[in-house]
């Protein structure tokens, strides 16, 4: 298993694994913090009719015009979301819900009036993605990391997926402090002058980047599940931010490898023959992470 | 003559703004239809301390938010020493109402006094051993240093209000909003803040704190504002805080406020 097998079909699909759930999973700390971590949820079922769009328009699946159509479709959701908050005068979360599943709904009509039967283009492929599918078939052994001809034949989805960490993980690097404070106070960082608007939609907009890039990879499942629960879990291991962002890297991380490892060899050494879903098996273990932190975290809320 | 009188009085009341640490003019708010504040004119004498006093939901609350840009006014200009306040902004420290924010937040107390010292730090800035030194003296100021590692939830509500006080003394600033700075704290932790607030006035600053309990006006505030909606009466507390304009104020309520110094709405 650690030999040329397991880079060429096992090594690519862990390490989007784990770049998808640490690209979700660090932005997921301040919007649960700040009760938004629906909107996680939100963004990658809405991702579904702008791709659905981007398809009927370009008439191919390539990813460049699906990608626009997701992240337009995101914002637009985004935008809508907030503008009913706010004349409607409802709860965030109840804006959410009526938003994204009625865009999720009319991409699923679209989806079906569509003529995309003969493109790989479905339900199921927007919930669950293919993980499995990413594999490197230019890989012959370790050596191929260091050979730039192999290196060429990677899965796309990895470099893709790993800027779209280096974005995140730079944004809350630089905005850390103003993130804190608002996430925080919101009155005292307005008072201070901080631009808390423009800063908590660019939250919005750095983790619709996450969403959307993992959108295409893994679906839908694992972005909703690492929004939430490697940060929720990671609440009740500390009382502090930083070390909260820290863990639910790890919990995340955490999960991509043993979730990947048990949907491919799991059922196998249980004796069923066929693995199952890696995107499924990953949500699953970071949902089991965040019931043992609930049942045995050192910092959870006290029950009131 | 008389219209040199009234020349004479403007030409003074451009000079009290343009000296005020917080001149708000036609300040208008809205929820919804009905405006919670309309056309306020407020101009805060510098070096003194300005109690804002009226029933709920007069706004109180929603001036000093306006005032200081937290929430968009309909209309109305605010200026401190004649500046527009965005140039201002490190020179003015606010305090909000303490059930504003979520005390479950994942922070220490030493870190949320840092706060207080975001201009100072930037974006990037390393928190060095000075700047640590600085929060624990603003907390021992408001006697919490024993608490600077704790968790913020793990506080009293008295204890919290002394650490958002720290937080503002940090930012040492010229002028200090307070929103219900006494809302729901202990008599000691009262005592300890109004003796914070009252060495900052003796220093130089300016105070102005939105205030329920219209017994301690006299005894705490040099000036005072009364409020509901549109502005009563305000100036100093010897020649406004007077039976009539409370009458005024508060119309028949003037009893149920009085007995009813926890509310936070306003």
């Amino acid at each position: 298993m650690m030999g040329a097998e397991f880079v060429a079909l096992s090594l690519p699909p862990i390490l989007i694994g784990i770049c998808v759930a640490v690209a979700c999973a660090l932005p997921g700390n301040f919007l649960l913090l700040r009760r938004q971590a629906l909107i996680g949820d939100a963004i990658s079922h809405v991702v579904l009719p702008g791709i659905v769009v981007a398809f009927l328009v370009t008439g191919a699946v390539a990813t460049g015009p699906m990608l626009i159509g997701a992240a337009g479709a995101a914002i637009a959701a985004v935008v809508v979301i907030d503008v009913i908050r706010r004349l409607g005068r409802i709860e965030s979360g109840a804006a959410m819900g009526v938003v994204f599943t009625a865009m999720f709904a009319a991409g699923v009509l679209l989806l079906e009036r569509s003529d995309t039967s003969n493109v790989h283009l479905d339900v199921e492929h927007a919930l669950f993605g293919n993980l499995e599918s990413l594999i490197w078939l230019d890989a012959t052994g370790w050596a191929s990391l260091l050979d730039p001809a192999a290196l060429a034949g990677l899965p796309v989805e990895l470099p893709r997926m790993a800027l779209a960490l280096l974005v995140v993980a730079l944004f809350l690097f630089v905005f850390w402090r103003p993130l804190a404070m608002s996430t925080f106070d919101e009155g005292f960082a307005r008072g201070m002058g901080l631009r808390t608007g423009p800063l908590g939609l660019a939250l919005v907009v750095v983790s619709a980047i996450a969403a959307v890039a993992a959108f295409d990879a893994v679906g839908s499942i694992i972005v909703i599940a690492m929004f939430i629960c490697p940060a929720a879990a990671a609440r009740m291991m500390t009382n502090r931010l930083g070390r909260q962002v820290a863990w639910s890297a790890g919990f995340a991380a955490l999960s991509a490898i043993v979730g990947y490892v048990l949907a491919g060899y799991g059922p196998l050494w249980v004796g069923a023959s066929a693995s199952v879903s890696a995107a499924g098996m990953i949500a699953t273990v970071s949902g089991l992470i965040l019931a043992l932190a609930a049942i045995a975290g050192p910092h959870r809320k006290a029950v009131q | 003559m008389t219209l040199a009188l009234v020349q004479d009085d403007a030409k003074l009341t451009e000079a009290a703004r343009m000296a005020s640490p917080l001149a708000v003019r036609g300040l208008t708010v809205s929820y919804g239809q009905t405006p919670a504040i309309f056309s306020v004119d407020v101009t805060v004498r510098a070096g003194a301390m300005t109690a804002i006093v009226g029933p709920n939901g007069a706004g109180k609350s929603t001036l000093l938010k306006a005032a200081l840009g937290v929430i968009t006014p309909l209309a109305g200009t605010v200026a401190m020493l004649g500046q527009p306040l965005d140039r201002m902004r490190d020179r003015i420290a606010y305090v909000p109402q303490r059930a504003s924010v979520d005390w479950d937040f994942p922070t220490r107390v030493i870190d949320v006094v840092l706060m207080g010292m975001y201009r100072q730090l930037g974006l990037l800035g390393r928190v060095r051993a000075t700047h640590r030194a600085q929060a624990m003296a603003c907390l021992d100021r408001v006697g919490m240093t024993d608490f600077a590692t704790r968790q913020i939830g793990q506080l009293s509500g008295g204890q919290q209000q002394r650490v958002f006080l720290a937080r503002a003394l940090a930012q040492e600033a010229d002028l200090y909003v307070l929103d219900e700075p006494f809302a729901g704290v202990d008599a000691a932790t009262e005592k300890a803040i109004i003796a914070v607030l009252k060495s900052l006035r003796d220093a130089g600053r300016t105070v102005v704190a939105v205030h329920h309990d219209l017994a301690t006006v006299p005894d705490y505030f040099d000036d005072v504002v009364l409020l509901n909606t549109q502005v009563v009466a305000a100036g100093p507390v010897a020649h406004v805080f007077t039976e009539d304009n409370l009458q005024a104020t508060y119309g028949g309520r003037l009893t149920t406020a009085r007995a009813d110094p926890e509310s936070v709405a306003g």
